[in-house]
């Protein structure tokens, strides 16, 4: 008897309150009750969340690898979007 | 005086053998569930229940005093001196009787443990208080199973229904009062088992509901654990259980 | 072109820069992971069985809740490594199918039998021992989802050798049964302890590849040398003797020499031939074959379920 997969999940975590969730795993459920839950048993054994949220992993969409030049190194020369790009006297404590 | 003692540690007692027990059961289940996810949920669910035993275990050992300990307690009684409900101690068998097996005593337990959170025996009530928490999660996990087998396929479907059938005669015992509980509950330490009894069907009859599973017409109901009169089963449980503490008495492990 | 980008990746590997799941990568170094991912991930579940036997027999309270939470966290690491191997394209259905029809392999440890207690101690420390020393490397393996899926392992671990070394110092102080509950099970899981870090470098065909592209960083040889030296000390703390009258201190080498292992009986019992190899297979097939009707139902209630919230919207 061959059954159906049940589906694959992301799972991210907000480990305490104030902090972004973040991505931690994947895991399979079949349905959204059931992978929250998993999660929750999964990827919260030792305290490591109070908040939790899931997505079918199919509904992830990623950019291109082979774009990663294109799109990001652009980035690299605008380094008049850092605080260190400007000058100032030495005096001024706080800025 | 010292009566009144014995009567609030057979109480403890049984609260703990309870949980004790399907702990145990639960746990033959770890490394053969039927899927990674659920094995590593229902051992979850395993270690809250024996993680509560042990904090009823070490308080029926401290009433009781001298050398008693929360493993003198699980490991050195004998089948009558248990006090767990002939339910508890079924087989696993299958999913679907783990799982009907889980539901029947985890609305039984979340209700108990909210009178509880009001008992007159302060330790009562502090593990009753984190007890709840456990039992709210695992009565929303075998609900949500119930329902999903209950109106998953036409095989789970029936297998269901059938061990609906089978263990529907065990599941009364929690309400059938023994002289312990009434007298537990005269001193407001105890539930009061009709009110808990009203909650329980209630649920039952909710989920169960929505699971598209029948009630079983019979209203026959066994009872005999909580005097110590179990099936066969307990004393292979035990005999599994208590292995080491028999063949090596007085050793540390 | 193909050429190109392997000099690329190679680049990247040597740079220490960590590859993707969607990054371009040559096909053998994906098969590479995946195998070796995947047997990592079937060690883990079928690692389960052997421990998982004495969860109901565990001698006291404090025991069994940490037996049981062990074998729990072997589930959860079976799991963050199918998923790992996941990402490299094949599910996790199809790697348990290859687990279940013998094609996949597992560590040979588990196809031995658990006989008393202090398996359970000698299992935590030289078992869960020999499988730090070869998974602290792979924290810091080339293939990202697989390292972040071992710095989890790693740190959940952590508490395995130590539970497993505490069963057995209790034993080395009690009574002489006891005492020699643990010589025994010492005796019986030492060769196959240091048989874990697999044959030796020079009978260990895809090594040099697996080291060039840094999804290993250690030989065998280096680590069974060092799961040695340090496991020395720990024995002599007990009170046990390691069941090998060829190990002695070498001072020129600064390690410890040991005597040769026994090559036939580990090929015997990768070749399916060893004490449990039929029992423990089996326990895996039993256990997702009887699972079967459990994951069709949740799938067609999820189905049902969707369709009639669809129903729902579309009534609306």
């Amino acid at each position: 008897m061959s059954t159906k997969e049940w589906p694959l999940w992301e799972v991210f975590i907000r480990a305490k309150q104030g902090l972004n969730h973040k991505h931690v795993g994947s895991l399979h459920a079949a349905d959204l009750q059931m992978a929250i839950e998993n999660a929750r048993d999964v990827y919260t054994r030792r305290m490591e969340g109070v908040s939790i949220w899931v997505v079918e992993s199919k509904y992830v969409h990623a950019s291109e690898p082979s774009e990663q030049e294109a799109l990001f190194e652009p980035a690299n020369d605008k380094i008049y979007r850092h605080p260190t790009f400007y000058n100032l006297p030495e005096e001024l404590n706080h800025m | 005086m010292a009566e009144s003692k014995d009567i609030l540690i057979d109480y403890v007692l049984h609260l703990a053998d309870n949980s004790m027990i399907l702990g145990q059961r639960n746990a033959e289940w770890c490394g053969h569930g039927p899927v990674l996810e659920q094995d590593i949920a229902l051992t979850n669910i395993t270690l809250d229940l024996i993680g509560e035993a042990r904090s009823l275990y070490q308080y029926a050992a401290e009433l009781k005093g001298g050398d008693s300990t929360e493993d003198s307690m699980a490991f050195l009684r004998d089948v009558m001196q248990y006090r767990n409900t002939l339910l508890l101690e079924q087989k696993n068998t299958d999913w679907a009787y783990t799982i009907t097996r889980q539901f029947f005593y985890d609305v039984f337990h979340y209700y108990l443990q909210e009178a509880l959170v009001n008992s007159s025996d302060e330790r009562l009530k502090e593990i009753a208080k984190k007890t709840i928490k456990e039992s709210t999660y695992h009565l929303k996990w075998s609900s949500e199973w119930m329902i999903r087998l209950g109106d998953g396929t036409e095989i789970s479907h029936l297998k269901m229904q059938n061990a609906l059938n089978d263990l529907w005669e065990y599941s009364g015992e929690f309400f059938i009062p023994s002289a312990t509980e009434i007298e537990m509950q005269s001193q407001g330490i105890g539930a009061d088992l009709n009110a808990l009894s009203v909650k329980w069907k209630s649920k039952v009859e909710e989920i169960l509901n929505e699971a598209t599973l029948n009630i079983p017409e019979s209203s026959f109901q066994q009872k005999g654990g909580k005097t110590g009169l179990h099936s066969e089963h307990m004393g292979y449980i035990l005999a599994e259980m208590q292995y080491l503490q028999r063949a090596y008495p007085g050793a540390e492990w | 072109m193909e050429i190109k980008l392997e000099e690329i990746f190679q680049e990247k590997i040597d740079q220490e820069i960590k590859i993707e799941p969607r990054d371009w990568m040559p096909e053998k170094y994906r098969k590479t992971l995946l195998r070796q991912i995947s047997q990592h991930a079937h060690s883990e579940i079928v690692g389960m069985l052997p421990e998982g036997n004495w969860i109901t027999r565990a001698p006291n309270l404090r025991r069994k809740v940490a037996l049981l939470a062990k074998v729990q966290d072997e589930a959860g690491h079976g799991l963050y490594l199918y998923s790992a191997a996941e990402t490299l394209g094949m599910s996790r259905d199809e790697m348990l199918e290859e687990l279940h029809s013998g094609k996949a392999k597992y560590s040979s440890i588990f196809n031995y039998p658990t006989l008393t207690w202090a398996d359970m101690g000698a299992i935590g420390w030289l078992v869960d021992g020999a499988a730090i020393m070869n998974q602290v490397p792979l924290c810091r393996t080339s293939y990202g989802p697989y390292a972040r899926a071992m710095v989890r392992v790693c740190k959940e671990e952590s508490f395995h050798q130590r539970q497993g070394y505490e069963i057995m110092l209790t034993l080395s102080k009690g009574t002489e049964a006891q005492k020699a509950m643990a010589q025994d099970a010492l005796n019986r899981w030492w060769w196959p302890s240091i048989m874990m870090f697999g044959p030796n470098d020079d009978n260990s065909p895809n090594s040099a590849q697996s080291m060039k592209w840094k999804i290993k960083r250690f030989s065998n040889d280096e680590l069974r040398q060092k799961f040695v030296d340090v496991t020395v000390a720990q024995t002599e703390i007990l009170g046990l003797t390691i069941p090998d009258k060829d190990l002695k201190w070498n001072a020129e080498r600064g390690h410890y020499d040991f005597g040769t292992i026994n090559w036939d009986e580990f090929f015997q019992v990768v070749a399916g031939n060893g004490p449990c190899n039929k029992q423990r297979l089996k326990a895996r097939v039993d256990a997702w074959e009887n699972g079967a009707w459990v994951r069709e139902a949740a799938s067609a209630y999820a189905e049902k379920r969707e369709a009639k919230v669809k129903n729902q919207i579309e009534a609306a």
